[in-house]
């Protein structure tokens, strides 16, 4: 029996000699040095990691969720969400209106993400370029950095059919004349099972934790895990890191034990994720002259659609995403009423629970019918609309990290179209019932019911369910120190030997899942990092 | 459901009880005991999520004891500053004052009839009160998640997990 188990790379590794401590169990306070320290280890840490250690640098890695593998992966929610996300996949915004899903943990939110695989689209560049000065973002000049990044993770068309969840998006989509599209993927002999979200059972998936990590461990980087990044320390003259001051956390990954590390590197790499990146900036007091720390933080906002079908529709399973629709994000400018990609997502029960309006009986019903339940998302473009500024990172008082962002009528104005978009998809593959996720919604048999429904719906946070799984910007790349906070290889324009290679440097939203997007410029600017090292 | 003025007269004043007296709500109330196996739900706070649980999933017979675990559990997982917000919900609920003017529940939880049960949440979920709205969807989160997250509530769901996966995990 147990030659059928699947293995567990991660073991494997450790057993291997792999250098990793566990903050939770330190007995006593660290002083290490290093040629480079990175702090976070998912998308863009693991990137960074790789490239570094390659080139035979001393690389240490900080993180602040523990070491989970492929063993502990159970396809067990209530397992998953404490051990894997940010605040227990809880986190929301300062007025409670949106829910934030984050990775917290090694690998980070690679190892709980979708698969789902796009590269930063042409609009969203050209943007850049003409309204951000970012000149040297071009398709051209950035398609190697795509194409590595690809590779390495393995991005490839998807072979198999839609789970029935995601043939909704196409069979509606087909119906109505709106584009369409299957969506690539970044893994490797995939068992099409769907549980994703609560870390890839059989490896399959090609998260940092699998791919980059192992790799920069196997070139001897060090990892301590369970480790917070709490302060930069910097020069006397403000303008060098002098070392990061890290907390040691608890098995609950929240309490401090009381054993700090201290390290000091010739180069300081932050991958925290953003929200996580713009906090540890702000809690170091890190000079920020035009104060652009935390500041345009984005969130793709997502606006939900349900659908209750007559056949078996079992969004619990197969690959989470594989068909989109951009259809409106081209129907009007890049930065005029906000567009929205539709995409499904994958449902299982603690998270529906959670996420579903209502309560009593209608709550039970619409639970029960979880096998024939769709549900549709809308990722809205945010951060180009002169009104879609997006959100302010803060500090609560115990220094952990709080996002401000406030739901503007430009965002609610996309969030009411996008439930009536929704709807029409649905009904047109075949929905008997659709609800827009909102307190005060009921579910309609027609689209003119929809239709009356949803122009009256109250856009107020707290009523209508707006979730996110994508955080970005907040440490903008800039060309000019007053406009963001880094350059546009990621390097911080007032510490000079401190950059920045996660989702925190995209001056807007993405208007795309940003993974590959972060993937491509980590590399870029993690290369960067590694020519200036070696001259 | 739209709020009276009157009403809303009375969750403004009870509003602010909630922002600025959750403290010494809390503080009355720090040695209330445990009960069993329970870290962070006082046996009042249990005792409003018990009956809570069945009118809010709409399942008459849910297994309470498991529900009220279930928040325990989930609460402990959420961060030190969100846990203290938890603790200042459950301590409004709790105290008759809360009940009374903020819930609008004229009878202690234990003898609250289901229709006041759905009153009282039918009223935070919509609201005019930011702060109400969120204890609504604290509780409609916690709940939920409490019941969905364990096996027991699946099979009347119609959900599995794959056993072919199940079966080959180390
Ligand atoms: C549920 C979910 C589904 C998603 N699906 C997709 C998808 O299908 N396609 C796609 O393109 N994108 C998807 N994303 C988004 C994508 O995974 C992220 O945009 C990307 O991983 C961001 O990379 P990052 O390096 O900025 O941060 P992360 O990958 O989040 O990594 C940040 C890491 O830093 C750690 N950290 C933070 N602060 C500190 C500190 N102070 N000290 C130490 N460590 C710290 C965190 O614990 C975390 O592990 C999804 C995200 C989620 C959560
Ligand atoms: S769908 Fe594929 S990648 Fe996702 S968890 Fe299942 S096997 Fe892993």
């Amino acid at each position: 029996m147990s030659a059928d188990r699947i293995p567990d790379p991660i073991a494997e590794g450790l057993a291997r000699g792999w250098k990793v401590r566990d903050g939770a169990t330190l007995a006593e306070d660290l002083q290490l040095t290093a040629d480079v320290v990175i702090v976070g280890t998912g998308a863009g840490g693991g990137m960074a990691a790789e490239t570094l250690a390659q080139a035979g640098l001393d690389v240490i890695l900080l993180e602040e969720g523990g070491l989970h593998s492929s063993r502990d992966f159970r396809l067990d929610e209530a397992r998953a969400y404490p051990a894997l996300y940010q605040e227990s996949a809880n986190r929301k915004t300062a007025d409670k209106g949106i829910t934030i899903l984050q990775g917290r943990t090694v690998g980070g939110s690679t190892v709980v993400n979708w698969t789902t695989s796009f590269r930063t689209p042409a609009d969203t560049l050209a943007w850049w370029r003409t309204h951000h000065g970012l000149t040297d973002l071009t398709e051209a000049a950035l398609a190697p950095w795509f194409d590595a990044a690809e590779a390495r993770v393995g991005v490839a068309d998807w072979q198999a059919d839609p789970n029935p969840n995601n043939a909704v998006i196409e069979r509606g989509c087909q119906a109505l004349g709106y584009g369409f599209g299957r969506i690539r993927r970044n893994v490797r002999g995939c068992w099409n099972l769907g549980y994703c979200g609560m870390g890839c059972p059989t490896n399959a998936k090609q998260s940092m934790l699998v791919t980059t990590l192992p790799a920069a461990l196997d070139r001897g980087a060090r990892l301590l895990t369970r480790v917070r990044a709490e302060r930069l320390l910097m020069s006397p003259d403000r303008q060098r890191v002098e070392a990061v001051l890290g907390q040691a956390l608890a098995a609950d990954g929240m309490t401090p034990t009381g054993r700090s590390v201290r390290i000091r590197a010739r180069e300081v790499i932050l991958a925290g994720g953003a929200i996580g990146t713009p906090a540890l900036l702000l809690r170091s007091g890190a000079p920020d002259p035009w104060l652009r720390t935390g500041a345009r933080t984005f969130l793709h906002p997502v606006a939900l659609s349900g659908a209750v079908f007559g056949t078996r529709i079992e969004p619990y399973s197969g690959a989470p995403q594989t068909v989109y629709s951009d259809h409106f994000l081209h129907t009007q400018p890049v930065d005029g009423p906000l567009g929205y990609k539709l995409e499904a997502p994958p449902v299982h029960p603690l998270i529906l629970a959670a996420t579903l309006s209502g309560f009593g009986e209608d709550y039970r019903r619409l639970m029960t019918s979880m096998p024939h339940l769709n549900v549709l998302l809308a990722l809205l473009r945010d951060g180009f609309h002169p009104h879609s500024p997006g959100g302010q990172v803060r500090l609560r008082a115990d220094g952990t990290p709080l996002l401000d962002y406030p739901l503007t009528d430009a965002v609610w104005d996309g969030v009411r179209r996008s439930w009536l978009t929704m709807a029409e998809v649905q009904f047109a593959a075949g929905a008997r019932q659709v609800l827009p996720v909102h307190e005060q919604a009921h579910p309609v048999s027609t689209l003119a019911e929809a239709r009356r429904m949803i122009a009256e719906l109250p856009l107020v946070s707290g009523l209508a369910r707006i979730v996110s799984a994508h955080v970005m910007g907040g440490a903008a790349m800039s060309v000019r120190p007053e406009e963001g906070v880094v350059d546009s290889l990621g390097r911080h324009w007032q510490l000079d030997n401190l950059t920045i290679v996660d989702g925190s440097v995209f001056p807007t939203s993405i208007g795309a899942n940003p993974q590959v997007s972060v993937y491509a410029f980590a590399l870029r600017a993690a290369s960067a990092v590694r020519h200036r090292m070696k001259a | 459901m739209r709020l009276s003025r009157r009403q809303l007269l009375q969750a403004g004043v009870a509003g602010s009880l909630v922002l600025a007296g959750g403290g010494w709500l809390a503080a009355s109330r720090k040695t209330l005991p445990r009960p069993g196996g329970l870290r962070f739900l006082t046996a009042d706070d249990a005792v409003v999520v018990s009956v809570l649980a069945p009118v809010l999933l709409g399942i008459p017979e849910v297994p309470r004891a498991a529900v009220v675990a279930g928040v325990d559990a989930a609460v402990l997982s959420l961060p030190r500053p969100v846990q203290a917000e938890v603790r200042e919900l459950f301590d409004v609920l709790a105290h008759p004052l809360g009940r009374r003017w903020l819930a609008g529940l004229r009878d202690d939880w234990r003898e609250a009839t289901p229709q006041a049960l759905s009153g009282f949440l039918g009223r935070w979920q919509t609201s005019r009160l930011a702060l109400l709205r969120s204890g609504f969807q604290a509780l409609h989160s916690l709940i939920g998640a409490a019941w969905y997250g364990q096996p027991a509530s699946w099979e009347a769901i119609g959900y599995r997990q794959p056993q072919h996966v199940m079966e080959r995990l180390p």
